[in-house]
């Protein structure tokens, strides 16, 4: 064998055809109630870098997860180099020469590097054994064909996570692939690395290539890609030439409003309280925590959110607001720095006890988290609040039910029944439990994570004036959003995360969505107070 | 179902019930077709052994609920079943798979053998029996903690660790027994000095001959605690919520690992207590191997029992009626085709479950439009 088999299937000439590689045409994927897919589409041309971007959510993985036969669409039509390949299987798509680096590596850790790349298709000697200095062979061809270099002899387990992903890559051009799928190939990875992975991409499409980049991260984009699709709930919305555009397009498109929100609409500073003490309120120093493969995934924030007061959270999803969010409610370690809420350290303490502290919290994934889908809705009234409803070690029901009708008229929760399994319930009345319990408890510090993801208009203005009337109350509020006009309407005062740091805070009145997306995209850089 | 309007101020909103019909119809009607599903597998066996289900059903029914000396058998039987499953069901409400009820019930049934020998002859039942159980609990709680410490300390799945347990904690009696205690040319204790459980047949001669006692009604108590722990309780609370969804739990202020060794703790505990109905109500002695099977068991019954202490309660009547039923038709069909009908019953409740509730909701979205 070979380093590279041809691949089978109809491959068609490359570079000189106008078919293209990849064609996919009104794609509807959905799971059960949730449509991840509605009439996507996706056209790319052999030969080139393509980057598929949109947020979170988007249908993106969804998408590719169809190209690559890991899921059959409800709906529309998948091409390959002009051969119609809808509902294929994954052994077709990889015999057609379609290659998915995943995000998450699939590498044996204890083989070597040979031994990984030629699993399932092992050269051997008469048939049984591993033929070993051959597979090393194959592997160091195809390294210098390619300039991705490793050594083959070396363990998986020895590898820097940049090695591996050049593992990753050199898998699949092993199993010949000619179409490139990266999912998010930059998330684990620093920035030289990134810089050499590009190389090599740039490498690979020169020899002829086509790769299909999935990411977030509107630099990387505009660096590396010559055609863009963005997509947005599910949805393709555009398909535009890199040349033609500019990041803060893309990031609109992305978002998806060019809404410019006026002064009007925005929140009024309030008078502070005149008694607080100094302390109050939510303070950050110096906070560092290292996620897995021991990259620094919130690198040294300092800020603080003072009593009356909304401190929104902007960027692109994926820069650390999801472990800085989860730092803070204690479900994180943290690597260094300090956490104080109402001059009290609680850096290292649980959340039961910084519960106490008087910290709310509005988790961004209110199912996993935020609910117990499987309990009523008066149960899940008092998660967290357990202690405080029992008395010798028993649920007092009468006062659990009690709480529950209140919240559920005050709240405006739907159907107003509290034994509901709170699984019944349509998510914005889901997301209003959750923040009826968060709002409707005694509390000094709220941290709201995606308050109004997912959840119909009505819903997101009832919890926007529940947010401003905790602010009006003299609550310190952290907001963290991937609405870009949710935080502008909301905070007096915007950070923008970028990389696990704060690219910029400013005072809302200074912010716009184009100012503050160049911040996001990492175009501009700032001095974060 | 309508949803009732917001009600003005806080007037107690009318419920429509409809929960509480939704819940009995998915935790009932699974078992229901599970049965139904066995019966006719076991029709089809019996009729391949030439005989008459009509004849051969009969048959185990009078032999089981139809004379009191079979339903005695029956409802000794189900005793230890609802203990083992009681404790697997307990583990399971936590998200934790107790494999180890078999070693926890034996270590139960030893200690509780040992306190029996320990206390002087004649100590009151009222006394006796509280100290016995005291030490079946401990016993099995110990066997049970040991999975719980090593998975909230190392990550060590309980799965593993209880099954390796089972074996080690069986050798350490095997070997106390054989070793030290035994009455000589048995595998047995002496019979204990105190603590002896009444029998049925003590209380009405109908049951004369069959081993049912009153730890009968301590299964009964233990299971009503059970469900008072994990429906009233706040510790039931947590531990519902660990098991349903840890990251919830977590974000809740409960603590994950400290909820997991107080499950498996418990669960090891009521596993324990099940050997006093062996140890004191039957043969007052231990003697190696009482347990075997019973254990494992318990998972079925759990899984039956829908891990609902009611539910347990009945399946544990239902397995119990199965096994002594094979005796009685033993002399027509093999007694093992019992164990296959057990087989078919968990696999039919395994896969009607999420079948028959996925049909049900489905059915009440139409009838809801």
């Amino acid at each position: 064998m070979t380093g590279r088999p041809a691949p089978t299937g109809t491959a068609a000439p490359r570079a000189t055809s106008g078919v293209p590689a990849i064609r996919m045409v009104g794609i509807e994927k959905s799971f059960g109630a949730i449509m991840a897919n509605l009439g996507a589409s996706l056209e790319v041309m052999p030969g080139e870098i393509h980057a598929l971007v949109g947020e979170n959510g988007a249908g993106k993985s969804t998408l590719m997860r169809i190209l690559g036969g890991l899921m059959k669409p409800d709906a529309g039509r998948v091409e390959v180099n002009g051969r119609d390949v809808t509902g294929w299987s994954t052994n077709d798509a990889i015999a057609a020469g379609i290659g998915i680096v995943h995000q998450h590596f699939m590498l044996v850790p204890t083989l070597s590097v040979a031994e990984n790349l030629v699993l399932g298709c092992e050269p051997k000697t008469r048939g049984v054994v591993l033929d070993y200095n051959r597979a090393a062979e194959d592997v160091r061809k195809l390294s210098a064909d390619t300039g991705l270099v490793i050594a083959p002899e070396r363990l998986i387990s020895d590898l820097s996570v940049g090695e591996a992903q050049r593992v990753e890559i050199l898998k699949v051009l092993f199993r010949g692939a000619k179409i490139l799928v990266l999912d998010e190939p930059t998330a684990v990875l620093s920035p030289p690395e990134v810089r050499e992975l590009w190389t090599v991409l740039r490498r690979l499409r020169d020899n002829g290539d086509t790769i299909v980049l999935i990411t977030h991260r509107l630099d990387e984009v505009v660096e590396l890609s010559d055609t863009i699709t963005v997509m947005r709930a599910g949805q393709t919305v555009a398909r535009i030439k890199t040349s033609e555009t500019t990041p803060a397009e893309i990031a609109r498109l992305m978002v998806g409003r060019e809404v410019s929100l006026s002064a009007g609409k925005r929140v009024q500073p309030i008078a502070r309280p005149t008694d607080v003490r100094a302390d109050q309120g939510l303070e950050v120093r110096d906070l560092c925590i290292t996620g897995s493969h021991g990259v620094r995934v919130i690198d040294g924030i300092s800020f603080s959110a003072k009593p009356g007061e909304i401190l929104g959270i902007a960027g692109v999803e994926g820069n650390g607001q999801t472990e800085l969010v989860e730092a803070l409610a204690g479900l994180r370690t943290v690597s260094s720095g300090h956490i104080l809420i109402d001059g009290a350290e609680i850096t290292r303490k649980s959340v039961a006890v910084r519960h106490d502290a008087g910290l709310s919290h509005i988790p961004e994934d209110r199912q996993r988290r935020g609910l117990i889908m499987e309990y009523s809705v008066a149960d899940n009234l008092i998660l967290g609040l357990q202690k405080d409803f029992a008395k010798r070690g028993v649920i007092e029901s009468d006062r659990v039910m009690e709480n529950a009708v209140e919240e559920i008229s005050a709240f405006d929760i739907r159907p107003a029944n509290p034994v509901l399994a709170v699984r019944a319930l349509s998510g914005g009345n889901q997301q209003k439990v959750v923040v009826a319990r968060e709002i409707g408890r005694e509390f000094s510090v709220l941290l709201a994570s995606q308050p109004t993801r997912g959840v119909d208009v009505g819903a997101i203005e009832f919890i926007h004036k529940q947010l401003l009337e905790a602010r009006a109350k003299g609550k310190a509020i952290l907001l963290v959003s991937a609405e870009l006009n949710e935080v502008l309407a909301l905070s007096d005062r915007i950070a923008v995360m970028y990389r696990g740091k704060f690219a910029v805070v400013m005072p809302a009145a200074e912010a716009s969505e184009e100012v503050l997306g160049e911040y996001m995209i990492g175009t501009k850089k700032g001095n974060a107070a | 179902m309508t949803a009732p309007a917001v009600t003005e101020g806080v007037a107690k909103p009318t419920f429509s019930g409809a929960p509480w019909r939704e819940r009995a119809e998915e935790a009932l009607i699974p078992p229901l077709v599970a049965l139904l599903v066995a019966l006719i597998c076991g029709d089809l066996l019996i009729l391949s052994y030439g005989q008459s289900p009509a004849a051969v059903y009969r048959l185990l029914l009078e032999g089981t609920w139809g004379n009191a000396y079979g339903f005695g058998q029956v409802l000794y039987k189900a005793t230890t079943l609802a203990f083992t499953g009681l404790a697997v069901s307990f583990g399971l409400r936590a998200g934790l798979f107790n494999i180890g009820a078999e070693s926890q019930l034996a270590a139960g049934g030893f200690a509780a053998a040992l306190t029996g020998l320990a206390l002087p002859v004649g100590t009151p039942l009222i006394l006796a029996l509280p100290l016995c159980m005291i030490a079946a609990g401990m016993a099995g709680g110990v066997v049970g903690s040991v999975p719980a410490y090593l998975k909230t300390r190392f990550g060590a799945h309980e799965v593993i660790v209880t099954i390796m347990l089972n074996f080690i904690v069986l050798a350490l009696l095997n070997w106390f027994i054989a070793g030290h205690l035994h009455v000589p040319e048995t595998l047995h204790t002496p019979e204990i000095h105190a603590g002896v459980v009444p029998r049925l047949s003590d209380i009405s001669a109908r049951f004369h001959g069959s081993a049912a006692n009153l730890a009968l009604v301590v299964a009964v108590v233990v299971a009503g605690a059970v469900w008072f722990y994990l429906f009233r309780a706040r510790g039931g609370y947590d531990l519902r919520a660990v098991g349903l969804q840890p990251a919830a739990a977590e974000y809740g202020g409960i603590s994950v690992g400290r909820v997991w060794l107080r499950a498996l703790t418990l669960s090891g505990m009521i596993a324990g207590m099940g050997g006093i109905n062996y140890v004191l109500g039957y043969k007052h002695y231990y003697e190696d191997g009482f347990a075997s099977g019973a254990g494992f068991m318990g998972i079925a019954v759990a899984l039956v029992g829908r891990n609902h202490p009611i539910g347990v309660l009945l399946a544990a009547f239902f397995f119990a009626t199965l096994s002594q039923g094979g005796l009685a038709i033993h002399a027509f069909v093999p007694k093992q085709m019992m164990d296959v009908l057990q087989g078919v019953v968990i696999l039919a409740v395994a896969v009607s479950v999420p079948e028959v509730r996925r049909i049900l909701r489905g059915a009440r979205r139409k009838s809801d439009v």
